[in-house]
């Protein structure tokens, strides 16, 4: 577990930051919010490479810094692996030796998975005798992974690992990330800006505002709160984990805790687990249930709450479809017209086609 | 083109003498360099100026501090020989450290280039990977800066052939000991008849030059390939 407490002020009246969070033994926490709000900052503390006026990191019960008793571990003895944005590769070595060099300096009973495993994970085989100026940025970034992962690390720093890719690239390493958080079990911090890497490997989320952490919980939990900026985004809405139940009709259906739903046909095989981002634009309610509609998930929900929306004349609908909750965006006039307050059963309706946005293998 | 005994052992003794300048001058360049770029300490500025020193003071005034400094009876020069026997003054050593002050400041402003040139994320990058200062100097910096210090070298070597006032004046014109090739062009000029000479050694001088250039750029090419830049 990691624990991480501190206060930073840039410069005497410079951009102040004072954050506090706790990381889970595993599984990935995400920093996210926009640019200059700290994550970085952050991630530098904890990784040693940047001290705070005042801050506290402990991990796993060793102390790693505590300003008020004036002990900071270098960085070279913290064990957290960094993949930085910029890769940040040793262009005088092979490929090979850049992933064997934080391997060297492990400490000898530090327990992790070994080079052949770290390479076939990774797909980085063929590129083991070059040199990083002849790779692609994201061939980079994938043994700039390696390397990380290499060093035995007690606990992995990502920031913004895939920022500096191109759509094309980041959708290239994105699957090795997921393999990787999935390999490691280690805990991960990851900074981003990008709410589909959240959705694709988060587990848990800290959002961050202008230094301040403004809540801390589950993805799933923070993307029905309609309080967050989260919920001012478009692609505002519910992350729904499920499982691919099934193909049928040229269409998947998707088991989720309350409910199933059919998609536009998934490439996973049965039983793989997904994570899905119900816009909550796409989410229109019905009181009645519908007839003869193209719509083809009309699901039965009670309104839990009704929230003001991002707009002046909407307003956020959460709706409770077991333990499960969806989002819903609909006008002030929709709400006095049909008479919907909380606590009223009704059927929320998804077209099927509407799940391309969509988060990662989890 | 015909050289007697003593013209070779000029130029023998010129190449002698710019090797161990550089010899001497190198890692304590590199060190200088590595300190003014990085360190953060009260003094680095006149640290800094101290070592440009040799660039703006008259030559002869270098060779004459060394000789106040480095003399039998100077501050080090005494202890030096009293204690381990080594005389500098009227000595090859000595024009060897004359010309090594002399180029101290092209190795450092060479070496500081090519530090400037490595990027310090990474450095720390190699730090989060668990390596420790002398660790990441000698297996990150130390290569990513080597063109800058193979560039300093070649300067100061290159300098040092030619290297008259410090050396005249604190090793004196002692052919076979520290009659190097200026100070020998500088002899045959004020020798009558000399002409001949002058111009021979003159044509070496200019050829070792040129040669030490192409050199230089051989093998800053294959240190580039060596270094992934390309």
């Amino acid at each position: 577990m990691l624990e991480v407490t501190l206060r930073h002020r840039y410069g005497r009246d410079g951009f102040g930051i004072e954050a506090g969070f706790t990381l889970p033994e595993a599984g990935v926490t995400a920093l996210f919010g926009p640019s200059g709000c700290g994550k970085s900052t952050i991630l530098a503390v904890v990784a040693g490479l940047l001290r705070p006026d005042f801050g506290r990191v402990v991990l796993d019960g060793a102390v790693l810094l505590d300003t008020a008793a004036s002990v900071s571990v270098p960085p070279e003895r913290r064990r957290c692996g960094v993949v930085f944005q910029e890769a940040r590769l040793f262009p005088h070595l092979s490929v090979a030796s850049n992933l064997r060099y934080g391997l060297k300096r492990a400490p000898p009973d530090a327990e992790g998975p070994g080079f052949a495993e770290v390479v076939e994970l990774l797909g980085i085989e063929p590129l083991l005798p070059r040199r990083p100026a002849a790779l692609s940025g994201g061939e980079r970034q994938r043994v700039a992974l390696g390397r990380a992962l290499l060093a035995r690390p007690r606990l992995l720093l990502m920031d913004e690992p895939l920022a500096a890719l191109d759509a094309a690239r980041r959708a290239e390493v994105l699957p090795f990330l997921a393999r990787l958080r999935d390999a490691a079990r280690l805990p991960i911090l990851y900074v981003t800006h990008a709410l589909e890497e959240v959705d694709a490997l988060a587990d848990r989320l800290v959002l961050l505002q202008s230094g301040r952490v403004l809540a801390e919980g589950s993805v799933e939990d923070l993307a029905t709160r309609t309080d967050l900026p989260l919920a001012a985004r478009r692609d505002a809405g519910a992350v729904l984990a499920c499982t691919v139940a099934g193909a049928e009709d040229g269409l998947t259906r998707l088991d989720f805790a309350g409910g199933s739903l059919v998609a536009v046909m998934r490439a996973e095989a049965v039983g793989t687990r997904l994570r899905l981002r119900i816009r909550a634009r796409d989410v229109a309610v019905a009181t009645e249930e519908p007839r003869g509609l193209s719509t083809r998930n009309i699901l039965a929900a009670e309104i839990a709450a009704i929230s003001p929306g991002s707009g002046p004349q909407e307003v956020f609908l959460q709706l409770a479809i077991g333990p499960s909750t969806l989002l819903a965006r609909v006008t002030q006039d929709s709400v006095s017209r049909l008479g919907l307050r909380p606590g009223l059963r009704v059927w929320a309706l998804l077209k099927a086609v509407t799940f391309d946005h969509l988060g990662g293998a989890r | 083109m015909e050289l007697t005994a003593e013209e070779w052992l000029a130029v023998r003794l010129s190449l002698e003498v710019a090797l161990r300048s550089v010899a001497l001058g190198l890692v304590p360049g590199v060190a200088v360099a590595v300190l003014l770029v990085r360190g953060r300490f009260p003094g680095r500025f006149l640290l800094d100026a101290l070592v440009h020193l040799p660039l703006v003071v008259p030559p002869v005034v270098v060779g004459w501090a060394l000789l106040m400094l480095f003399g039998l009876r100077g501050p080090i020069g005494a202890p030096l020989h009293d204690w381990f026997g080594i005389r500098l003054v009227f000595t090859t050593e000595g024009a060897a450290l004359a010309t090594a002050v002399m180029s101290f400041p092209l190795i450092v402003r060479a070496v500081r280039l090519g530090l400037e040139h490595v990027d310090p994320g990474l450095e720390a990058a190699a730090r989060t990977l668990g390596a420790g200062w002398w660790d990441r100097f000698l297996t990150i910096t130390l290569p990513l800066m080597a063109p800058g210090i193979l560039a300093g070298a070649v300067t100061a070597f290159a300098a040092g052939l030619g290297e008259f006032g410090a050396v005249i004046t604190f090793a004196s014109n002692i052919p076979g000991e520290t009659q190097t090739l200026p100070l020998a062009i500088y002899t045959a000029t004020q020798s009558p008849g000399g002409e001949a000479v002058a111009a021979r050694l003159a044509g070496i001088s200019l050829a070792l030059a040129v040669a030490g250039l192409l050199l230089a750029e051989l093998i800053a090419r294959r240190m580039h390939v060596l270094l992934g830049r390309v």
